[in-house]
């Protein structure tokens, strides 16, 4: 039997590792990439708790933050390839041009 | 024990695959080491005993999502990170922010969340009622999801399109 404190441990540390991802990476895909190990790390926490309370509706929350990131993604990855096309790089710290 | 075995291995591969995508500097291999996360996180949902997540885990995530993912680095050619003063910045603070706080999380769920155990397929449903619950009781969130992802593919396309009409921004040199 695994508590379910394990299961909220792994998903908490997946989180911010996505954080951590976040904040230290300077390559826009990899960002995302982040991104995308945050919203596991919660559908973790989703499934776990789900799985507590004997109730199903949580698999289908998790069901709906899965589309939500599909969805999310081929945007976000559309608008990479522009702003790769604009600015010709993919570092952010590159990408200013709202700047003065 | 057996179940807390495979936990611990298969949680083990995800941290490490989690750490595996913050230290590689080649997105590639960052996306190859998120596979390998959403992967193992499969097993775990197998082992809570919701095998629809499981399979909605590998064919959505592992499969379509991390597809677009490498298809977009391999479109850019995109190369190993460089680094600059600022991210040398985010480092120092991002690295030991991120450690208290995973730390002071872990703490406080492992003090106050109780320790009792799943038990291993506690979900009480097959897929049967999963379908009951997504196509009657959350139908018009389902509607909505798949007008979501219409306009989300229109966008996509609108946006990565070469647009021959639209003035090209000029570079300055």
């Amino acid at each position: 039997m695994v508590p379910l404190s394990y299961y909220l441990v792994l998903s908490g540390i997946l989180f911010t590792c996505g954080v951590t991802g976040f904040l230290i990476k300077r390559n826009i895909i990899t960002i995302f990439m982040s991104i995308e190990l945050m919203l596991n790390g919660v559908n973790l926490s989703f499934v776990a708790f789900a799985a507590q309370w004997h109730t199903l509706s949580g698999q289908v929350f998790v069901f709906f933050v899965m589309v939500v990131a599909a969805a999310e993604a081929a945007v976000g990855l559309a608008i990479i390839i522009a702003v790769y096309r604009t600015c010709e790089t993919l570092n952010v710290d590159q990408i200013n041009l709202l700047k003065l | 024990m057996l179940h807390l075995i495979v936990f611990l291995v298969f949680g083990a591969i995800c941290v490490a695959g989690a750490v595996n995508l913050l230290v590689q500097s080649h997105p590639i291999n960052s996306a190859l080491s998120l596979i390998t996360v959403m992967g193992s996180l499969a097993v775990e949902y197998l082992l809570l005993g919701a095998e629809f997540v499981a399979v909605v885990q590998v064919i959505i995530y592992a499969g379509a999502i991390m597809v677009l993912f490498v298809f977009v680095i391999m479109l850019l050619n995109a190369g190993a990170e460089e680094r600059t003063q600022g991210s040398r910045v985010a480092m120092i603070l991002g690295v030991p922010g991120t450690l208290l706080g995973s730390l002071l999380s872990a703490w406080v769920l492992l003090q106050h969340s109780g320790t009792r155990a799943v038990h291993v397929g506690a979900m009480p449903g097959p897929p049967k009622e999963i379908a009951q619950l997504l196509f009657h009781d959350f139908l018009l969130p389902f509607e909505v999801t798949s007008i979501l992802v219409l306009i989300a593919i229109m966008g996509a396309v609108v946006l990565a399109a070469h647009s021959e009409s639209a003035p090209q921004p000029k570079k300055e040199g």
